[in-house]
């Protein structure tokens, strides 16, 4: 009985890690942690930026909830927004882990903001994934021409989790579509100029999720649409979320993203480019909460000195760096081999949830380290608490990609 | 022949950075302390790029002096508009030693491998300038300087120097794309040559004649440093 046990034993050892293994000598790299010349640069101008434009607005913004379309129009214009657009279509065509280094500079300044501005990536993956040429020259390009918005409309007031219970439907009449159907928390919605909307176009209920939707581009000024009232969230209140009622919204043939039925693929396929970056911000969200309570722990003096040096404070410091630094490098893992054509599925949910909950942590004891005056919205650190909820929520919940990650795990043990 | 300026760029410790002096007292510490173009050299390219947009001045070529991460400041210097870009490489270290008379002297010396007019020691200056009106037609500079009294206002002759003050203008962001474009664009390299060595040492071989007592008068020559 030993014997098949022994073996079992050492091949779980040797390959303890669930993560799918590198397929090909080709896809092997040397691991360097440094950034190019060029991508310091971009975190220089990203980080100046998030300095002089962002920094001082964002409690302006959180407190009136006034979209941000001064400073994206000033991002826009410095190239920092669709930045994965690409060069064909008047983009920069920057990777994933270009995004990461940028969308971590300008969530350390406001991650509303930054949320805004990156929805517009959310909306475009699913066309620079599945778009025709047509498609793309018309969705992206407008994109590059003049500092628009657009929004992913996936969500539902009864289905979020649960994306293949979505239930917007869309029928072909003739030789068009119409919508039907209801979006909920969709960012950008009152400023988007155009929609990515998942929608069934199966009716069979026992068709398989993977055939039975369809990713449809629609104009946002299409006859039948009514985008709601603007939600007023905990956080991230410069970003613009609301319902969106589509009534028979017709939709041209030539809308249809990629093929009739393959819409829950693309949709998923976009989330291996966007949760890094997501991830991307909810570090940079951490690492303002550690730059903030950092400082102001050096300041605030208790019995004799700087709160800093008693170890109950410096020690949540410790925790915040480490959480951190590995978040941050789970981010750049999961950007690095989506960049070269690697599945980063696994790395991608890995890098979310944690980054999640550790933006999450650092935020709270920011506020603690903060004391009394962390609870008070003259100083920055509530703010970072209240929007720091959404990161455990949005782009996939953090129980959705533990979900993900065991289902990995599962593959490879069971 | 339409007008030219050539602007020195630095890489400098930035200025946010809190400065630590090195355990051995020998230098600060520069080791992973992040380092940025200078502010004023900055605002002197957005100066020259400025005028370059006016169509007052035809190309804007940025010089620096320095070890081979110097290149960094040519980069965002081409990134903000400069047009060609000039690196006088100097060994990694010797920044230390590299003496202002030394760097003044490259400049004349590109100057006139630029063929600009004149040589450097010649040329009229305004220093600390708080805004610069070009007028390229009669080649005339009136230069705002802000002096410890208020403000002065010049009038010179070009060519000529200009040195930025704070507020001459605010620097743009050098864009993503511009960014991009500056790494593909060919710079020139030029090493820097024997006569820099021997200029570094300037601030030694004027104090020391000057303070060696000598019995007899001495003609004085401005130029024993050359």
């Amino acid at each position: 009985m030993f014997r098949p046990v022994a073996t079992t034993a050492a091949r779980r050892l040797a390959t303890a890690s669930a993560a799918p293994t590198v397929a090909t000598a080709a896809a092997r790299r040397n691991v360097s942690f440094a950034l190019t010349d060029e991508q310091r640069e971009f975190q220089d101008l990203a980080r100046k930026f998030t300095a002089e434009e962002i920094i001082p607005k964002a409690a302006h913004h959180d407190k009136t909830g006034e979209y941000p379309k001064e400073i994206i129009k000033k991002a826009w214009e410095l190239g920092l927004v669709n930045t994965h657009v690409p060069q064909a279509y008047g983009g920069l065509g920057l990777g994933v882990l270009d995004g990461a280094i940028i969308t971590e500079e300008l969530a350390f300044g406001c991650t509303g903001i930054q949320t805004a501005i990156e929805a517009n990536g959310l909306a475009e993956a699913p066309v620079i994934l599945a778009g025709n040429d047509f498609q793309k020259k018309k969705y992206l390009g407008r994109m590059t021409e003049e500092p628009l918005m657009a929004a992913y409309g996936v969500t539902e007031p009864g289905a979020g989790s649960d994306v293949a219970g979505i239930k917007t439907k869309a029928e072909k009449q003739g030789d068009k579509w119409v919508i039907n159907g209801q979006k909920m928390w969709i960012t950008n919605a009152g400023h988007a100029n155009w929609f990515f909307v998942l929608a069934r176009t199966n009716p069979d209920p026992k068709a398989p999720a993977g055939k039975a939707f369809t990713g449809f581009i629609v104009e946002a000024d299409t006859p039948g649409i009514t985008v709601g009232r603007k939600e007023i969230n905990m956080g991230q209140r410069a970003s613009d979320t609301r319902g969106i009622t589509f009534e028979d919204v017709v939709v041209p043939e030539e809308n249809v993203l990629g093929e009739v039925g393959a819409g829950f693929k693309i949709a998923m396929g976009a989330f291996d480019i966007t949760r890094p970056l997501v991830a991307a911000a909810a570090v940079g969200l951490a690492n303002r909460c550690l730059h903030e309570a950092a400082t102001y722990a050096a300041q605030r003096k208790t019995m004799g000195k700087p709160i800093l040096a008693h170890q109950a404070v410096s020690f949540m410091l410790a925790d915040m760096a480490m959480g951190i630094e590995a978040s941050r490098l789970l981010v750049w893992r999961s950007a690095a081999d989506r960049d070269q054509g690697l599945r980063n599925t696994y790395y991608a949910s890995a890098a979310k949830c944690m980054a999640a909950d550790v933006a999450n942590k650092c935020a709270a004891d920011a506020v603690q380290i903060f004391g009394g005056n962390g609870f008070n919205t003259e100083y920055p650190v509530e703010k970072l608490m209240r929007d720091a909820k959404i990161f455990q929520i949005y782009e996939g919940t953090s129980q959705i990609q533990r979900v993900i990650l065991s289902k990995f795990i599962a593959d490879k043990y069971m | 022949m339409s007008l030219r300026v050539l602007v020195g760029v630095k890489r400098v410790i930035d200025y946010n950075v809190k400065i630590a002096v090195r355990g051995d007292k020998s230098w600060v510490e520069t080791a992973n302390v992040k380092h940025s173009v200078n502010p004023f050299d900055e605002i002197a390219i957005e100066a020259a790029v400025q005028a370059k947009e006016a169509k007052l001045v035809g190309e804007v070529i940025a010089v620096s002096c320095g070890p081979p991460k110097a290149q960094e400041s040519l980069r965002t210097a081409l990134a903000m508009g400069a047009d060609r870009a000039i690196h006088v490489e100097i060994p990694d270290g010797s920044e230390k030693t590299l003496e202002p008379l030394a760097v003044a002297k490259l400049f004349k010396k590109i100057a006139q491998d630029e063929k600009m007019l004149a040589g450097l020691l010649n040329w009229p200056q305004g220093t600390f300038a708080s805004k610069i009106d070009l007028n390229a037609g009669d080649k005339s500079l009136v230069v705002t300087r802000e002096i410890d009294g208020g403000l002065e206002t010049i009038k010179t002759a070009l060519p000529a120097v200009v040195t930025a003050d704070l507020r001459l203008n605010t620097p743009r962001f050098a864009t993503l794309p511009n960014i991009m474009k500056a790494k593909k664009e060919a710079h020139q390299e030029v090493h820097a040559r024997r006569p820099s060595a021997s200029t570094c040492r300037r601030a030694s071989r004027f104090s020391r004649s000057r303070s060696r007592p000598s019995a007899r008068v001495v003609a004085v020559s401005p130029t024993s440093t050359s």
